[in-house]
């Protein structure tokens, strides 16, 4: 058996940890701008930032490329630009913004909740090694 | 280190929404701040923010370190300035006539509300943020 890896142990929660951490900064920065001209609110995309932080297994069943025009699914993300993506607004606004101040809130208490979560899974991870060291 | 960037960014938001809090306040004060001379007569304010940037680095996953709302300037409004003849006030000119701000008082008290809110909403992610890193602070204990 290979040597125990605290990072392999603490496995996906300490990169979805930072990566909610950085949504929370996103949805921070829509609701900040709440009231900013033309400003485009903005979301992160969940999948690939975590996939990039190097948390996720989603690329353990790679597409093959067997020819030199197929497309490399694998960049596929890479391609398309940064992980923060726009939102798709509900409805028109006069002055350009395009931030649902209701949809903002929802989705931070939403991140808050999962943060959380991780959070737990962490602390509970920590005390099953505690659990083990001490022995008891 | 990176997570407390969203104290920046809730912070520069209560900045903006509270210029805004006080330049509502400063209309209001001078509604009836009436002149005898149009071009020296109070002319209602309005601050306007802009958005600074946020970028998330290709593949760092990092958002730029600047992400937050500034306030870009404040702008007097041009609207024309409401005349009234009143003739008995000290400062009216030789027609008898006097000038009012173009201050809409209504428009004000809705944008008070507007501010007032989006400050609470900024104090909330505050709050909020606050309570998950000392949360993180007590991880594995």
């Amino acid at each position: 058996m290979s040597p125990l890896s605290i990072d392999a142990y603490l496995g996906v929660h300490s990169h979805a940890l930072q990566v909610y951490s950085q949504r929370g900064e996103v949805l921070a920065n829509n609701l900040a701008n709440a009231d900013t001209p033309n400003y485009k609110a903005q979301d992160v995309d969940f999948r690939s930032v975590l996939a990039a932080s190097g948390g996720s297994n989603a690329s353990a069943l790679p597409l093959a490329t067997t020819h030199g025009t197929h497309l490399n699914t694998q960049s596929a993300s890479a391609a398309t630009g940064s992980a923060l993506k726009y939102r798709v607004p509900l409805a028109p606004s006069l002055d350009g913004n395009t931030v649902d101040p209701q949809l903002e809130q929802a989705a931070f208490a939403e991140n808050t909740v999962r943060y959380q979560a991780a959070l737990t899974f962490l602390s509970d991870k920590f005390k099953t090694l505690m659990t083990a060291i001490t022995g008891q | 280190m990176s997570s407390f960037k969203v104290f920046d960014i809730a912070g520069s938001g209560l900045a903006a929404q509270s210029v805004r809090l006080n330049t509502v306040a400063s209309n209001l004060a001078n509604a009836d701040s009436v002149s005898g001379d149009p071009a020296t007569v109070y002319k209602a304010r309005h601050p306007v923010f802009s958005a600074v940037r946020a970028a998330l680095a290709a593949h760092g996953g990092t958002p730029a370190s600047e992400a937050a709302v500034r306030v870009a300037g404040i702008v007097t409004s041009n609207a024309p300035a409401a005349v009234r003849h009143d003739p008995g006030n000290p400062l009216a000119d030789a027609e008898g006539n006097v000038f009012a701000p173009n201050v809409n008082v209504i428009e004000e008290m809705t944008d008070m509300i507007s501010a007032s809110r989006a400050y609470q909403n900024d104090v909330e992610v505050m709050n909020t943020s606050k309570d998950l890193m000392l949360a993180t602070l007590k991880l594995g204990q």
